[in-house]
C-alpha cells in the first residue's frame, strides 16, 4: 500500500485514503491492507522492529487525555530494554491495531499492560535467539541496552540490524520469561507524556480538525433535549423554505433522523438552525423533579448481588441502627468538545473516523446500519476531548455514516453544544437505601443496601430515529457494574450480615443512559459512606478511628491512612456536628469507595454558607492503591482530574428534564465547576511495586463524593439525601433541621 | 475580504456574517482554536484579537477586519514581538510552563487556557493566585485540571520575569 492517507497541504492534516486501494493491494498484504482484527497470536501483530533500530508498538487502547499512550509504551520499551525515544504507538484502526476490547474500565493498563509486556518479552526473546547466533555467543552471555546487543567488548549488533522492518513469523505464545518488577527502569518512573507538546502548540490532530478531500459539512437536526428513550421524537412537517436561500444545501431524512449537508461549514450550520421542523409532542417522562418517585414506586424483580449471615436476625439485636437515604440524578459527560465524525461510506465500503472508545464494537454496529459487511467497513480513532466515558461518539459515527450514505459523499459531522449535552447518554440516576447497625463496641455488625437504577441504552439516537428498535446495552462482565457495587456498598469493612439488593428499572420511557465515569459509584459512596459516618455519630468515634476498627483489609486500611495522613486528621473532638454559631461554617469528612477495582480513600474540608446555601469545598485529598503505578505522574494528575470532576458533580451538576425532554443543553444551564472555586486537591499514590496493576482512571471519584458529603454533616449536623448541593436544596435541609 | 492572522495577510472567501472560528479551521486550516459550543460559554475556541482575548465562534470574521488577529499557533511570535525580542521562542512561556508541568489531559481546552494567560500576563505579570482565578474564570476545563493551570501560569509568570532580568 502507498502511503497515501497522510497528505500535508496548507499545515492542515488532511487525510485522503481509498479504500479502494486498500482493496487493489491486497496482493502483497502489508499491514492494514485487510479488516482486522490482526491474529493476536502473531507476534507481529503487537510489534515491528524498524531498520533505524526502532519500535512501533500497535496497541488497542485509545489515548483519552489520561496518559495511557505513553504507559503502555513505558512498558513496552521496559521489556525490550529500548528507552521511551526508540518506540511509538499507532492510531487505532480496525484494519490496524489488535482488538484488546474497548477502552473503558480503567482497564487499559490492567489488562493491556500484560498482554503488551508479554509480546516484548517474547519479541526481545527472539530478538536475542538471532543476535546468539549472528554473534556466535550463548544467550546468556549476551547483553542489551537501547536495542543494541553485546557479547563482551568487541561484539555488538543492534535490533534494526537483526530484524529491520521484516516479520517476526512467531506465535505469540505467552511463554517468554517477563523481567522482575525489580528489574524495571522505565516502569514506575514518571516519564512526561509523549503527547502534550503537540496539544499544547496546536499541531495535535483532534477528530474535529479532521477534514477529507471531496467532503461535506454536516449537521444533525433534532429537538432541543432529547426525550424519553424508546419513545423517541417523531417528525410532524418540515418547512425547507427558510433556506432555500442557502447555497447548496440539502436536507437529508430516514425515517425521523433528519440532518443537513453542504459544501460550507457555516451553511451547515445555519441551515440546521435555520429549517422548520414540528415534532410530535410527547409527555413520556417523568420530569426531573418526580424521576426519583416514580422509580422508587416502580414493581422490580429483586436481584440479590450480595447475601451473607442473616441481617433478619442481626439489626433488631444491634445497639444502634441508622439509615440513609439517596437521591443522585443523571449527569452528562459534557465531553469539552462536542463529538465529531468523518464518514466516507460507498457501495460496499465504508470508512469511518470518530472518537469511539472501542474500534472494533463501532464497526460491528455501524456495518449493522449500513447493511454491510463488518470486514468492509474500516472504522479509525482519533481523540477527541476528554469522553469520561460513552457520550455521543457512536451517535456523531452513525450520523456522519447516514449522511454521507445518502449524500454519496464523504460527510464530516460535527455535534453542536445542544446535540451533545442533549443526546448524550447520560450516567443514570439513582434512588439508594441503607440500614447498618453497630455493637455498643463500636464493631459494625448488620448492613443492607438497596438501589433503584436502570441500566444502559443500547440504540444511539441515530439509529433509533432512522427506525432501529431500541433496546439494552447487554454489558460484558468486564464492563463494569449497572447495580449496586459490591466494593463501595460496604465492602470496605468487615460485616458479618450484609445484603445488596439490585432494583432494575426499564430502560425505556427514562433518558438514555450510558457508562459515565466511575458509574453509580459517587451515589452509592453519597448513600453508603454516609450512612457509616451515622453509625460514628451515634457512638461517638471518630470517624476515621471507627473506619479502622472496621476496616476489610489491609489495601483499604493503606487508602484511609494515606488520605488521612495527607490530610493531617485529627481526631474530632466536636461529638456534635453543626452545633455552632455563624454564617459561615466548616467541617471536615472522610470516605472510602471505589470502582470495580483498586482502593479510594479521600477526605474533604467544605464551607457552608447558612444564609444563602453556598457550599465551598476548599481542599480535597485523595489516596489511591492500584496496584504497581506505571507513572505515578500520569496518575497522580488523574486522580487531581478526578477529584476536581467530583467537586463538580457533587455542587453542580444535574441534567434537568420536563415531561417532553431534556432542558439542560448547554454550560449555563448545566454548569460545572469554574476556575474561582476549584478546591486545592492533593493526590497521593499508594505504590505497590509487586502488585498486579489495576485501574486508576476513576478509583477515587467515590471516597470524594462520599468525604463530600460527610463533611457538610460535620459543618451543619445536616444528612443530605439529594445531590447536587445547590443553594436552593442546601437552604430547604438547613431549614428542615431548624423545622 | 482581507484578514491578518498570525502576521499574515488571507484574502478570504466566506460569507461576512461567518464566525471567525469556521474561517480559521476551515481555510487557514489551523488547529489551535477549537469548537467547543458556539456560544462563548467555554472558551474553546480563544484568539487574540489586537491582543485582547475573544471569542472566535460568535465573532463575525468582518469584525476583524483591518484588525491583527493571534492564534495560539502565532502566540510565540506575538510573544516576540511584544517583548521586543530578535526572534520567537519555540513557544510561549505559557506554553513551556504548560508542558513543564505537565498540566493538560486532553489538552482540547488549552488553546483558551493558553491565549487567555498570555492576555492576563501581557497586562499583568505577577497576577497572585486570586487574579489568576478571577481572570481564567471564564474558561472550562471538564478533565479538572484547574489546579494544574493556575500553577502552570504562576511559573509563566517566573520564566517571564527571569527572561526579563536578562
Amino acid at each position: 500500500m502507498k502511503r497515501r492517507d497522510f497528505v500535508k497541504t496548507g499545515g492542515a492534516l488532511v487525510i485522503g485514503f481509498s479504500l479502494r486501494d486498500v482493496l487493489a493491494a491486497q496482493t502483497a498484504p502489508a499491514r492494514g491492507s485487510v479488516a482486522g482484527p490482526p491474529d493476536a497470536r502473531q507476534i507481529d501483530t503487537w510489534l515491528a522492529i524498524h531498520a533505524d533500530n526502532t519500535a512501533t508498538v500497535y496497541v488497542g487502547f485509545a489515548e483519552l487525555g489520561q496518559g495511557t499512550s505513553t504507559a503502555l509504551l513505558q512498558i513496552a520499551a521496559d521489556e525490550l530494554d529500548l528507552d521511551m525515544r526508540q518506540v511509538k504507538s499507532v492510531r487505532l484502526d480496525t484494519h490496524v491495531t489488535p482488538n484488546q476490547g474497548g477502552t473503558y474500565s480503567s482497564a487499559s493498563i490492567a489488562r493491556g499492560g500484560p498482554q503488551v509486556r508479554t509480546a516484548a518479552a517474547e519479541a526481545r526473546l527472539a530478538l536475542l535467539g538471532m543476535a546468539s547466533k549472528r554473534l556466535d555467543t550463548p544467550i546468556d552471555q549476551l547483553r542489551i541496552s537501547k536495542g543494541v546487543v553485546t557479547a563482551g567488548s568487541t561484539k555488538r549488533v543492534t535490533y534494526g540490524e537483526l530484524i529491520g522492518d521484516r516479520r517476526f513469523d512467531l506465535p505469540f505464545t505467552g511463554s517468554a520469561p517477563v523481567k522482575k518488577p525489580s528489574d524495571y527502569a522505565i516502569v514506575g518512573m514518571p516519564i512526561k507524556r509523549l503527547d502534550l507538546a503537540a496539544k499544547i502548540k496546536g499541531t495535535h490532530t483532534y477528530m474535529q480538525h479532521v477534514r477529507v478531500p471531496g467532503m461535506l459539512h454536516g449537521r444533525i437536526v433534532r429537538p432541543r433535549g432529547q426525550r424519553a428513550y424508546g419513545v423517541g421524537a417523531k417528525i410532524v412537517s418540515i418547512d425547507e423554505s427558510p433556506i432555500r436561500g442557502i447555497p447548496g444545501v440539502r436536507v437529508l431524512r430516514r425515517g425521523d433522523f433528519l440532518g443537513v449537508v453542504a459544501e460550507n461549514e457555516w451553511d451547515a450550520v445555519r441551515a440546521a438552525r435555520q429549517l422548520k421542523v414540528v415534532w410530535e409532542s410527547t409527555s413520556a417522562l417523568p420530569g426531573s423533579d418526580k424521576v426519583y418517585e416514580r422509580m422508587r414506586a416502580t414493581t422490580t424483580p429483586e436481584e440479590i448481588v450480595v447475601q451473607r449471615g442473616d441481617i433478619a436476625a442481626a439489626f433488631p439485636k444491634a445497639a444502634h441502627v441508622v439509615s440513609q437515604v439517596a437521591h443522585a440524578p443523571y449527569q452528562a459527560h459534557a465531553p469539552f468538545g462536542p463529538n465529531c465524525a468523518v464518514a466516507d461510506v460507498k457501495a460496499g465500503t465504508a470508512l469511518v473516523m470518530c472518537s469511539t472508545q472501542d474500534v472494533y464494537a463501532t464497526r460491528r454496529t455501524l456495518a449493522g446500519l449500513l447493511k454491510l459487511a463488518e470486514k468492509d467497513v474500516r472504522v479509525q480513532y482519533y481523540e477527541g476531548s476528554g469522553t469520561y466515558g460513552h457520550s455521543c461518539y457512536d451517535d456523531a459515527a452513525q450520523a456522519a455514516a447516514f449522511l454521507s450514505q445518502d449524500a454519496g459523499r464523504p460527510v464530516r459531522v460535527q455535534f453542536m453544544r445542544a446535540d451533545e449535552h442533549g443526546w448524550d447518554n447520560y450516567g443514570p440516576a439513582h434512588v439508594g437505601e441503607v440500614r447498618a447497625a453497630a455493637d455498643a463496641n463500636g464493631t459494625i455488625v448488620a448492613y443492607e443496601y438497596h438501589g433503584w437504577q436502570h441500566g444502559w441504552s443500547g440504540t444511539e439516537a441515530s439509529a433509533q430515529l432512522a427506525g432501529s428498535p431500541v433496546g439494552e446495552f447487554i454489558a460484558a462482565p468486564a464492563m463494569g457494574v449497572q447495580g449496586v457495587n459490591r466494593l463501595t456498598c460496604g465492602g470496605q469493612y468487615q460485616i458479618p450480615n450484609l445484603k445488596l439488593v439490585n432494583h432494575k428499572l426499564p430502560v425505556t420511557e427514562y433518558l438514555k443512559a450510558g457508562w459515565l465515569r466511575s458509574p453509580l459509584d459517587l451515589s452509592f459512596a453519597f448513600a453508603s459512606e454516609q450512612a457509616i459516618d451515622q453509625l460514628a455519630a451515634v457512638l461517638k468515634i471518630d470517624p476515621y478511628e471507627f473506619r479502622r476498627r472496621n476496616i476489610a483489609d489491609e489495601r483499604w486500611r493503606g487508602v484511609l491512612d494515606a488520605a488521612a495522613k495527607a490530610a493531617n486528621w485529627a481526631p474530632s473532638t466536636r461529638l456534635q456536628p453543626g452545633v455552632r454559631g455563624g454564617r459561615v461554617v466548616t467541617g471536615r469528612g472522610i470516605g472510602l469507595g471505589t470502582h470495580l477495582q483498586s482502593w479510594g480513600g479521600a477526605v474533604a474540608d467544605v464551607e457552608v454558607n447558612r444564609d444563602t446555601g453556598e457550599v465551598a469545598i476548599k481542599r480535597l485529598f485523595g489516596a489511591m492503591d492500584a496496584g504497581l503505578v506505571v507513572n505515578p505522574a500520569i496518575v497522580e494528575s488523574q486522580m487531581r482530574g478526578q477529584l476536581v470532576q467530583t467537586a463538580s458533580r457533587m455542587l453542580h451538576e444535574e441534567v434537568k428534564f420536563d415531561t417532553t425532554g431534556v432542558t439542560t443543553v448547554d454550560w449555563v444551564s448545566y454548569p460545572i465547576l469554574r476556575f474561582e472555586a476549584c478546591p486545592a486537591v492533593t493526590a497521593v499514590v499508594v505504590q505497590q511495586i509487586n502488585e498486579r496493576s489495576l485501574g486508576a482512571g476513576e478509583e477515587v471519584m467515590a471516597a470524594a463524593a462520599a468525604a463530600i458529603a460527610n463533611a457538610f454533616f460535620d459543618a451543619t449536623g445536616v444528612r443530605m439525601e439529594t445531590f447536587p448541593f445547590t443553594k436552593p436544596r442546601v437552604l430547604a435541609a438547613l431549614a428542615a433541621r431548624r423545622g | 475580504m482581507q484578514i491578518k492572522v498570525n502576521d499574515k495577510t488571507w484574502t478570504v472567501a466566506g460569507a461576512p456574517e461567518t464566525p471567525l472560528l469556521y474561517v480559521l479551521s476551515n481555510e487557514l486550516q489551523l488547529q489551535g482554536p477549537r469548537f467547543g459550543c458556539g456560544l462563548a460559554q467555554c472558551g474553546s475556541c480563544s484568539v487574540l484579537v489586537d491582543g485582547v482575548e475573544k471569542r472566535s465562534c460568535v465573532t463575525p470574521v468582518s469584525a476583524v477586519e483591518g484588525k491583527t488577529v493571534t492564534t495560539l499557533e502565532g502566540l510565540p511570535m506575538w510573544y516576540a514581538m511584544t517583548k521586543r525580542l530578535a526572534r520567537a521562542p519555540e513557544m510561549h512561556p505559557v506554553q513551556q510552563a504548560m508542558l513543564d508541568e505537565q498540566a493538560p489531559q486532553c489538552g482540547y481546552c488549552y488553546n483558551g487556557m493558553i491565549v487567555k494567560a498570555a492576555e492576563l500576563l501581557s497586562k499583568n505579570a505577577r497576577p497572585d493566585e486570586r487574579q489568576i482565578r478571577t481572570a481564567m474564570n471564564g474558561h472550562l476545563c471538564r478533565c479538572g485540571t484547574y489546579p494544574s493551570i493556575i500553577r502552570a501560569v504562576q511559573r509563566a509568570s517566573e520564566l517571564m520575569a527571569t527572561e526579563a532580568r536578562r
